[in-house]
């Protein structure tokens, strides 16, 4: 029995959303599915065109089998069933970026079956989302409307470049679950190497379903919206679209089936064209091409070249460096992220280095706006600067001094912390005479406060407080706490 | 000099071999005779520059001992070849004055052999048709006639068996969708080659139906067809439905020697109101090749009924689909419209002839949703019933010798009205098609109005050297000789 949550409210009682998505991955491969053109991103317009993809008279596909590993591949990383006999059809329609008057896809027969993945909620808790099936196809070209005020222009550099058509089952039930499906989905991809995961650049888009229903009642008509190229936009569109149906059913109306758009600006949803208008794409096996067949070997012999997949790695974080999963998880999120902590936590306590990638190098990374692989503090240091925490060396507030510091010498990940803990004269004090004295000259100048921390010996704090503060935070405080402690004769406990 | 015109291409290349007319004279022979055939409408461009061009290159190679198999032999390419640089229309208006960057992969092949092309020759628009009375240009006019009456040269390789039979090239290369190589050579008195599907690259061939289309040569005789063949023949990376597959020299095939070969004759291909000299023309092949040593073996296709409707229900399907490029927007002709579907519309409405939209609404129709299951799945259960039938057959027999169509040459005219009685003209072709295999049609007798008739031998899968080698022995015993009267020269 499915559990029923994220309802949301309406006038006549809760609602229940239903998703499924329709994610269009760019396969990430330099040539077309069936040409050799270039697919680079921001070429001149019309620069990466063949013959083929012109659709010039007696111009015939050729499978790119560089593309077929990739879709084998994702389809394994997504634990899915492989088709060694695929086939490809045409879906006929007419517009002036579609250049054969047809797209190859495939309808009947896709290259990848049924599958899953695992999405994790806020909340902890993993769900499994069904993957429905994986087809290979050419995307279309552009039509620039902007360039000319009466004339479209038209630019083929995508016209044909190989894309991933990855189904989900209806199987979620907020934008929230959406959106983590996306990102999840989004992160094998890269761990595979297979798309880039881009969306600002169109590597991946998603086309969402959405209905509403009452809990335990059929499925609602759905509507699809278009191309969502955020994650951002994906909940804002569905979340708007969800609302739109149920203020529609409950003011009387009825949905209807239609194919429509998300505008960014208003954050709407508005109908692009209804059951009726649908095209009917008269899809039928492309006659110049054989079916797609490969054997056994071919998918066992990329199966034994997958990299472990983020699931797995987090499994490994929690059970092998003794994280949480919500660490573990935060750092499986890109496979960078997770090598870069595992070069920093080699041969040291990674639950510390697990804090300090967290908390001071994404959160600087993060507010400097960097990609990992520009951190100016590199995984080494990271993992210094926990060693020097360790040997008491500096103290974990040093640390985060310390942290800035090389974070501001960045770009060239400079010094390393030992030099800059030397330059700065950082060293934590741990020779027990100079902390004793230390505490000694506070006790003494503080009879008053010696006698409330006799009784209230929280007040303790206050004295650990005041050496650190007199040692210029150089003092270890675990040691000063130690003899604040026996000088206020608080220890026995 | 002899008339070189007169000489088919074997004699045409031992005559250069021995040095007896250069390369140059060759080609200028044929283009004085093209130059003045205009009332056949068979070129619809000459491309006289290139064939000296050629020629004189062909002269070069033949001084220095560089010779290649097809060195010098002037010829003339069908419409459907993309030829680089030279205009190619696929005979339709919706190609305008388009001139394709690229070159064929079967012309290539011809032009590395050192063939020379005289230019490019009529066919039906789009390969659609059986009489080339659908072309842009006109119709072709068969050379033969009958009582003065102007009759069709077949088609859809109407202008490719016109000139080979007008002596307006020696050899042409043409294309075989349903019987379009077939039909032509058998109304012209010519030799006309289909391949085994995937033999020849169809790469820089305007598709018709892809699943079907298969270059060939038209020629004079069986032997320059073996020839022709040799050079067209390719595997190739770019047409995935070509076959990697070694290419024999089929003209080494041509022992003579046919003894021991069981011929099939298919039941029902005796069809109702068949012309009795047809029946009897048939009669006489198996003579023949029963005189030359073959075993004749009576045999059943059960399914030959089925493939008319399958072919026009299959082949316009992928038709409607290949034929949707043609849309104004990159290339070709375009006709201005309000908006993007007006413009479409126009352009296709101005672009295509009858005969192109007629086939482009089948093939929509029979794909469209509802339909399809009913349409285009049982089509494709058809053919593969018929592919079985050949494979059955295959059992017992090693090549199958039918008549290549039901009548001879009709006049110009005859059929344009009634489209289901011109599709009839394949009734004995299209089931080669559907089922991939090669095909041959060798010109055996003349009719009462002395009209060419063909007989048909159809061959196992890449049984090409086999179905040559009965096809000359046929060709021999025929003696066909006789040839059109030159009524067209100005």
């Amino acid at each position: 029995m499915a559990e029923i949550n994220n309802l949301i409210a309406g006038a006549t009682g809760n609602w229940e959303i239903v998703l499924g998505l329709e994610v269009h991955a760019q396969v990430a491969s330099t040539a077309k599915l069936f040409s050799g053109a270039a697919t680079e991103f921001g070429a001149e317009p019309n620069s990466q065109v063949s013959l083929v993809d012109a659709a010039m008279p007696g111009m015939l596909p050729v499978i790119n089998w560089f593309c077929v590993e990739q879709a084998v591949r994702t389809g394994l990383g997504l634990k899915a069933q492989i088709n060694n006999y695929s086939v490809f059809d045409r879906k006929n329609y007419f517009y002036p970026d579609l250049p054969q008057g047809y797209q190859i896809s495939q309808f009947q027969q896709p290259i990848v079956g049924e599958g899953a993945i695992e999405i994790d909620l806020d909340d902890g808790v993993v769900k499994e989302i069904g993957i429905e099936r994986l087809h290979l196809e050419q995307d279309a070209g552009k039509s620039l409307h902007d360039q000319h005020p009466d004339m479209s222009f038209v630019d083929l550099n995508r016209s044909g470049v190989a894309l991933m058509e990855i189904v989900s089952q209806p199987d979620m039930r907020s934008a929230a679950e959406a959106q983590a499906y996306v990102k999840k989905l989004r992160a094998i991809l890269r761990y595979l190497g297979t798309c880039d995961g881009n969306m600002e650049q169109g590597s991946l888009r998603a086309d969402v379903n959405v209905s509403v229903r009452k809990p335990g009642d059929e499925l609602g008509t759905r509507c699809e919206i278009k191309n969502v190229n955020s994650i951002r936009f994906i909940g804002q569109a569905i979340e708007y679209e969800a609302r739109r149906q149920i203020d529609l059913i409950e003011d009387g109306g009825t949905v209807e089936q239609q194919t429509r758009l998300f505008d960014p600006k208003t954050g709407e949803t508005r109908a692009m064209r209804s059951k009726e208008e649908a095209h009917d794409y008269r899809y039928f096996p492309d006659p110049d091409l054989l079916p797609l067949e490969f054997s056994q070997d071919f998918v066992d012999e990329i199966a034994e070249s997958l990299p472990e997949l983020p699931d797995d790695k987090k499994a490994r974080f929690i059970n092998d460096y003794g994280l949480t999963p919500y660490d573990a998880g935060v750092l499986v999120g890109e496979a960078e992220n997770a090598a870069f902590f595992e070069v920093a936590a080699e041969g040291r306590d990674a639950k510390a280095v697990a804090n300090m990638v967290i908390g001071s190098v994404f959160a600087g990374l993060n507010k400097a706006d960097l990609a990992i692989a520009d951190s100016p503090v590199s995984a080494a240091q990271v993992g210094q600067l926990v060693d020097l925490i360790a040997d008491d060396t500096v103290s974990g507030r040093t640390a985060k001094e310390v942290f800035e510091l090389m974070f501001e010498e960045g770009p060239d990940q400079g010094k390393d912390p030992s030099v800059i803990v030397e330059e700065k004269g950082l060293k934590q004090v741990t020779d027990t005479g100079a902390i004793e004295g230390a505490v000694d000259e506070v006790i003494a100048a503080n009879p008053d406060k010696v006698a409330q921390a006799q009784e209230r010996p929280k007040m303790a704090g206050w004295f650990v407080g005041q050496v650190m503060q007199a040692t210029g935070g150089k003092a270890n405080p675990q040691a000063v706490n130690k003899l604040v402690m026996q000088k206020l004769g608080l220890d026995e406990a | 000099m002899a008339d070189l015109t007169e000489l088919n291409l074997a004699e045409a290349r031992d005559g250069l071999a021995k040095k007896e007319f250069s390369a140059v004279e060759l080609a200028e022979a044929h283009m004085t005779r093209v130059s003045a055939s205009s009332a056949l409408n068979a070129y619809v461009l000459a491309t006289p520059e290139k064939a000296m061009e050629m020629a004189a290159e062909s002269d070069k190679k033949i001084a220095s001992g560089e010779a290649r198999p097809l060195e010098g032999l002037p010829i003339g390419v069908k419409d459907l070849f993309c030829t680089k640089g030279v205009r190619t229309t696929a005979c339709s208006n919706i190609l305008g004055d388009f001139i394709p960057p690229y070159e064929s992969t079967v012309t290539q092949n011809l032009w590395n052999d050192g063939a020379v092309m005289l230019g490019k020759l009529n066919n039906d628009e789009f390969a659609m048709g059986s009489s080339n009375e659908t072309s842009r240009f006109g119709a072709v006019v068969n050379p033969w006639k009958a009582n003065g009456t102007e009759l069709v040269p077949g088609g859809s390789s109407g202008g490719s068996s016109a000139a080979v039979a007008a002596r307006l090239g020696i050899a042409a290369t043409a294309t075989d969708t349903g019987g379009s190589i077939r039909q032509p050579a058998a109304f012209t008195g010519t030799v006309g080659l289909k391949p085994t599907y995937g033999r020849c690259s169809r790469w820089g061939i305007v598709a018709f139906a892809s699943s079907l289309d298969q270059a060939g040569p038209i020629t004079q005789t069986v032997r320059d067809a073996a020839m022709m063949l040799t050079s067209m023949a390719s595997f190739d990376k770019r047409d995935t439905t070509s076959v990697e597959r070694d290419v024999p020299d089929y003209e080494a095939a041509l022992t003579g020697d046919i003894k021991g070969l069981r011929v099939g004759i298919p039941q029902e291909y005796r069809v109702d109101n068949m012309p009795a000299e047809i029946e009897k023309l048939w009669q006489q092949g198996i003579d023949w090749l029963k005189a030359a040593g073959a075993e004749i073996v009576d045999v059943s296709l059960p399914h030959t009924k089925y493939a008319l409707p399958a072919y026009y229900i299959i082949a316009p399907a992928e038709a409607s689909s290949n034929l949707a490029r043609y849309d104004g927007v990159r290339y070709g002709a375009r006709q201005d419209g309000v908006d993007i579907d007006d413009m479409y519309a126009q352009t296709r409405a101005a672009g295509f002839g009858d005969e192109v939209k007629r086939r482009v609404m089948i093939g929509t129709y029979a794909l469209s949703a509802g339909y399809y299951d009913a349409y285009y799945v049982k089509a494709l259960q058809v053919r593969r019933l018929i592919a079985e039938d050949f494979t059955k057959a295959y059992e017992v027999c090693d090549v199958l010798l039918t008549p290549t169509t039901p009548s001879a040459a009709f006049p110009i005219g005859k059929n344009v009205e009634d489209p289901l009685e011109m599709y009839l003209n394949d009734v004995f072709t299209v089931t080669v098609n559907l089922a991939g295999l090669p095909g041959i049609s060798i010109p055996a007798g003349l009719d009462a109005d002395g009209l060419p008739l063909g007989l048909q031998l159809i061959g196992k899968a890449f049984g090409e050297e086999e179905l040559l080698r009965a096809a000359q022995v046929l060709e021999e015993a025929a003696g066909f000789d006789a040839q059109p009267q030159d009524w067209w020269s100005a």
